[in-house]
């Protein structure tokens, strides 16, 4: 009988979801999100703002079709302007969702369970807003598949050393197994909407995306080696996505750029926009939805615990960049710095510095990590900051390079913060979209967190 | 003959009554049997014997596939197809392929993954029988349910369904076809 059972149990100093939950209640709480009518406010405007700024980005690429790249502020010799910063800021943000899902599962963190699934969306969303850049950016659009080797009338193929087409291979591999991963997670929460679903339509979508999934314990086998191998196989592919981001900076000669420590300092570099971006999103969410007892004041601390740690990775990396320049002996590196710190864009690199060097000190203390209004505006912070980094890398190395006849400044367009602001619509939008279409949180996941999930030894009588 | 009922399934609201139960009935020694829960259940791995699968092996596969298919791409277009002189520097230049390497490792290795997982567990499967108990929709909300199916040999329509409710399961019920 089950009060003749024993339960021994450590007690948890900090639960990862409130008590009181049960199976049944979880899941009705994270499908409610999806299956009811109710939306609120914030749903409303969040993809109110999304579709306004997506309209923003279909006339800004429109516009750049029409008359080609020159709309923007890209002249010699900054021809990456706007358009790298926002390919190299998005990709890194995505990178936050890819950590959570691959990484903390295989470091057995279960407190990932309740961000991973709207993280992983928020990666799926971030790479495509990343992707938009380079293909705009190419002038001719409508000619990317030449990036691809393929056998052609002019047997012209790319050159496998250049770090461009990694670059290529890197982000389409990372955006296919983003997709896949997040799609596997879904399976079985598109079961149980399958299953909870009263619109006979939703009932037939949701049914048929979850492809007859039934819970059998043979499946949760497989389906459980397929989630490890596919966290293993993410785990080195994202951080060698950043890796190869960097190498596109690294491989050239450019002051400021070619140096060996990029690639980690542009991976903590993207954690750690992304778990600000995690936070930005989990804040407001968890607040309108009312999904505190699941997404707690546990997993939000935990998260500006990591954003700390990788803030302080980025911190010291930018000491040791600026420590390097010097050592080097090199004089194009150290004017190269000299003019970041004191020359046209020295506004841009101390407010950088505020941002993501001084501001992300106050997550030290216990009371502002607490408090999710602080966390809000401590993460957006963030996100600007790291925007000004990659802006700082690019624009300032490519107008003050070697040979001070051919410096040139740059200056942004209003179609330049149009397109920006148009995949932040886009982002905006999808995301918006996805939270009420698809349960934004692990319903199976989350339910493996509750007690009454361990299966109980019984004391032999 | 293809028997009338493909089993018989039994209720639980606790994972640990199912655990218990499988066992039991494993011991009784019933083979063709599963269960069905919102979560995987770890202990059922062990009573049901499903630690090995082949999906490792798949996703080995597809991943060396991926490699070599990387590198030898790469190695063709950059020494035989498309050769670039650049200053009598060798054509080939294999550090400059790691990366393309490794990432079409990772790629097939993942898609193998997904395919091969789909493929193991038989799924798109839009009908499957214990979808006919009406009651089946809670497995994927807050039930546990343990199946016997009427092809394994030991299967008796009085006889299991009797076994099966001694171990307190909540609601025994015909699984039609």
């Amino acid at each position: 009988m089950a009060d003749e059972q024993q339960v021994i149990e450590k007690p948890e100093p900090h639960e990862i979801l409130a008590k009181g939950y049960t199976f049944g209640t979880i899941t009705d709480q994270i499908a409610a999100v999806v299956l009811t009518k109710r939306t609120p406010l914030l749903w409303i405007v969040g993809i109110g703002t999304g579709f306004a700024l997506l309209n923003l980005l279909l006339l800004s690429a429109t516009l750049l079709f029409a008359k080609g790249v020159g709309i923007w502020g890209i002249r010699t010799p900054v021809m990456w302007g706007f358009a790298i910063t926002n390919f190299v800021w998005w990709i890194g943000i995505g990178h936050a969702g890819t950590l959570i899902s691959a990484i903390l599962l295989l470091l057995n963190q279960k407190w990932r369970n309740s961000i991973n699934r709207f993280a992983e969306a928020m990666t799926l969303f971030a790479v495509a807003c990343a992707g938009m850049f380079p293909l705009l950016h190419m002038g001719r659009p409508w000619l990317f598949y030449w990036l691809f080797p393929y056998p052609n009338s002019t047997t012209v193929q790319p050159n496998f050393r250049s770090p461009l087409v990694w670059d290529v291979f890197a982000v389409s591999t990372y955006a296919t197994v983003s997709a896949l991963f997040w799609f596997v997670g879904l399976i079985p929460d598109l079961g149980t909407l399958r299953d909870r679903a009263k619109n006979s339509f939703a009932k037939y979508a949701y049914g048929m995306l979850a492809m007859g999934w039934r819970g059998s314990a043979r499946h949760w086998s497989v389906y459980e080696t397929a989630t490890l191998l596919l966290a293993g196989m993410s785990t080195p592919l994202v951080l060698s996505v950043h890796t190869v981001v960097s190498f596109d900076f690294t491989i050239a000669i450019v002051p400021g750029w070619h140096s060996t420590f990029f690639p980690p300092y542009f991976v903590a570099g993207a954690i750690y926009s992304g778990f600000a971006m995690v936070l930005a999103l989990a804040i407001p969410l968890r607040a309108s939805y009312g999904l505190e007892g699941i997404i707690t004041a546990r997993h939000l601390d935990n998260c500006a615990k990591v954003m700390l740690a990788t803030g302080m990775i980025v911190a010291y990396a930018y000491i040791m960049e600026v420590f390097m320049s010097w050592y080097s002996g090199s004089v194009y590196e150290q004017q190269a710095f000299w003019n970041r710190m004191t020359g046209p864009y020295s506004t841009q690199y101390w407010f950088l510095v505020t941002c993501n060097i001084v501001s992300p000190n106050l997550l030290w203390f216990k009371s502002f990590r607490s408090k999710p209004a602080l966390l809000f505006l401590s993460s957006i912070i963030v996100l600007i900051g790291m925007w000004l980094e990659r802006y700082m890398i690019i624009v300032s190395s490519l107008a003050q390079d070697y040979v001070p006849s051919s410096w040139s400044l740059f200056h942004a367009t209003r179609w330049d913060w149009a397109t920006y602001w148009g995949t932040i619509g886009l982002f905006l939008f999808l995301f918006f979209l996805f939270v009420r279409l698809l349960p934004m949180i692990s319903i199976f996941e989350v339910r493996t967190l509750l007690p009454q999930a361990k299966v109980r030894q019984e004391v032999k009588r | 003959m293809k028997p009338d009922v493909y089993g018989v399934m039994a209720e639980f609201d606790n994972p640990t009554d199912l655990v218990n139960a499988t066992r039991a009935v494993c011991e009784q020694g019933y083979k063709k049997l599963d269960t069905y829960t919102p979560f995987p259940i770890e202990e059922l791995n062990d009573i049901l014997h499903l630690h090995k699968n082949k999906l490792s092996l798949i996703v080995l596969v597809g991943g060396l596939l991926g490699g070599l298919s990387g590198f030898l791409l790469q190695y063709f277009v950059t020494v035989i197809y498309f050769p670039i002189n650049v200053a009598g520097r060798p054509l080939d230049s294999w550090p400059a392929y790691i990366i393309i390497t490794f990432e079409l490792t990772i790629l097939l290795g993942c898609i193998s993954a997904v395919f091969g997982m789909l493929a193991l567990c038989g799924l798109p499967m839009p009908y499957h029988p214990v979808f006919n108990v009406p009651r089946f929709s809670a497995a994927s909300h807050d039930r546990f349910f343990l199946c016997i199916e009427a092809a394994d040999p030991l299967f008796d329509m009085e006889k299991t369904s009797g076994l099966l409710e001694t171990l307190e399961a909540k609601e025994v019920s015909e699984v039609a076809h």
